[in-house]
């Protein structure tokens, strides 16, 4: 998947588990715990959504890499 | 004859207001069966009937906000005991409550009445039961009465002899989930689509179609509203209920006023968690333990069993140690119960432990996972999962809000290596667990680096010492070494 494709992913994905974030106000560089406010729960929902979304299923030893907005979507670019 | 009262949802209410009435004059409820939607300061929540009967009258219309204890609505409960015919209000005409919504229900269904043929209550009940809207139907028994011979012509008589059977509950879900209710095969009681029916139905559909469409209501009424055309008896009132409900949400609400909704609700609800929390403190004295829990067995075991599984059923840690804490719980009965000025202690039979949840928005609720030590790490995270996501989502039911016995607060998940609980009155205990976090670990004269977690117990000085309370939170520890034991 193209890096466009991924951001697009994310995006939605975020929007649909923590709906009160403001997108366009979020960095790439934003960490999903601490700066969304992501807990484990909804981040376990973010992997999952942009599993259903994108067929890209995150196992958790690759946790640590996409614990950032951009990690995020470089993940998905490069496993998509 | 009993009438159905706004009950008390938490230690902290005073009052609360019906946002929605699940059920019209008529309808015939079960005990447990979901009767109303009530909103109190801190969250919406489902509340079931406690007697079995028929619905005589709603006392209380939607939008008005009551004391507990406040009559809601008369349950007359047998058929037998419903007095005169034009206390009984049988379905309102279809088209006058449909456009009209779920406002009008109550005095929609009075007037109703007044002009509603003559019917025995057994046959109301029968009509009900089969689905048939009484309003329809030409009585030809005694003065116009309608009799058991017209229901089941009726029934006979319509086309949609596949009305569909549901709970509201799983009418909301599939609503939300845009399933057609009509296209559902149900296994409930005669055919009834249950709430896993609808569940099972969305999971089986292509995966851009099962995700659900946040905040459209327009368009998301309507493969309800389509399904349920074709059943003459369900009840119009009942089925335009929820759009109130979802227009809370909805981007059709001008954005201001929805801002200011959203702004007045946070700051209720934060006066509610400062009143709970000022009693708490007033009146209970704290004290505090912490210990520093191995969390190594518990964490391998966790990731090798998360290898073997798809994202959807994979375990968090929390889920681990909610279980534990419920386990040791039940063992140390002195933090698990209620205290009260009158008659003191009284430790509970059951652990149902209470989940702090924080709301995106602000604001926390710590509502009840039942039974939490009987059930398996698999089910206890599945229900976590879904009492955080109705919590926020602000559809928590009556009994979940009501009665844990003890309660947890996971504030380390996002990020604090401590949390040091208030006791949420009248329960006598609160536990905390901190980040799961690597750290150096000393053993046999080795160090070594293993994930960790700090628990932390604030229990009720009146109930228990630190004695009981050191146990507690060392039975949590030993539990953990053996997660596959939980």
């Amino acid at each position: 998947m193209n890096e466009q494709d991924a951001r697009a992913a994310v995006e939605a994905a975020i929007g649909k588990v923590a709906p009160d974030v403001d997108l366009a106000e979020v960095d790439e560089d934003a960490r999903l715990r601490q700066d969304l406010e992501l807990d484990s729960l909804d981040f376990l929902r973010l992997v999952e959504t942009i599993d259903m979304a994108t067929g890209v299923d995150i196992p958790e030893r690759d946790y640590p890499a996409v614990a950032t907005v951009k990690g995020l979507i470089s993940y998905l670019a490069a496993h998509g | 004859m009993g009438d159905f009262l706004m009950p008390s949802l938490g230690a902290d209410m005073e009052h609360g207001k019906i946002v929605e009435w699940l059920v019209k004059p008529g309808d015939y409820v079960h005990r447990g069966d979901l009767v109303a939607v009530v909103d109190t300061d801190k969250t919406v929540m489902d509340v079931e009937s406690f007697q079995e009967g028929v619905v005589a009258e709603l006392l209380v219309d939607v939008g008005e906000t009551v004391p507990i204890g406040t009559p809601l609505a008369r349950i007359t409960q047998t058929p037998a005991e419903v007095g005169a015919p034009r206390h009984e209000a049988p379905a309102p005409p279809l088209p006058k409550a449909g456009t009209a919504g779920a406002t009008t229900t109550g005095p929609a269904a009075a007037a109703a009445a007044k002009e509603a043929p003559p019917i025995a209550p057994p046959v109301r009940h029968l009509a009900h039961r089969l689905g048939v809207d009484t309003a329809r139907i030409h009585g030809t028994g005694k003065g116009g009465a309608i009799t058991r011979a017209d229901v089941e012509h009726a029934v006979a008589a319509t086309p949609s002899a596949g009305r569909v059977r549901s709970s509201p509950r799983a009418r909301r879900l599939a609503a939300e989930l845009g399933v057609d209710l009509s296209a559902v095969s149900g296994t409930g009681p005669e055919g009834a689509v249950t709430v896993a029916d609808v569940q099972h139905a969305a999971a089986a559909r292509p995966p851009e179609a099962a995700v659900p469409v946040a905040g459209v209501p327009a368009e998301e009424t309507a493969p309800e509203a389509g399904a349920e055309r074709t059943a003459p008896a369900e009840p119009a009132a009942r089925r335009e209920a929820p759009a109130p409900l979802r227009e809370e949400t909805a981007p059709a609400v001008p954005a201001a006023g929805k801002t200011a909704e959203a702004r007045e609700r946070v700051a209720s609800l934060r006066r509610a968690i400062g009143t709970l929390m000022s009693r708490s403190k007033k009146t209970i004295p704290h004290y505090y333990l912490s210990t520093t829990l191995d969390l190594r067995a518990a964490v391998d075991w966790m990731q090798s069993v998360n290898a073997q599984r798809p994202v959807a059923s994979r375990l968090v840690p929390s889920a681990l140690l909610l279980k534990a804490a419920a386990l040791a719980a039940k063992e140390v009965p002195e933090v698990n119960g209620f205290y009260d000025d009158d008659g003191g202690f009284r430790p509970s039979a059951s652990v149902h432990l209470g989940v702090a949840v924080a709301l995106r928005q602000g604001g926390l609720v710590a509502p009840a996972i039942h039974d939490a030590d009987t059930l398996a790490v698999d089910v206890l995270m599945e229900q976590l999962r879904d009492l955080v996501s109705r919590a926020r989502a602000g559809r928590l039911q009556r009994a979940e809000m009501a009665d844990p016995t003890i309660t947890v607060t996971n504030l380390g998940d996002l990020g604090v290596e401590s949390v040091f609980g208030v006791i949420y009155p009248p329960q006598v205990a609160m536990v905390g667990f901190g980040r799961v976090m690597e750290q150096p670990w000393a053993q046999n004269g080795m160090l070594g680096v293993r994930p960790a977690v700090i628990a932390t117990l604030s229990a009720d000085h009146r109930v228990s010492d630190g004695l009981r309370g050191g146990r507690y939170l060392t039975r949590i520890d030993e539990l953990l070494q053996k997660p596959e034991e939980l």
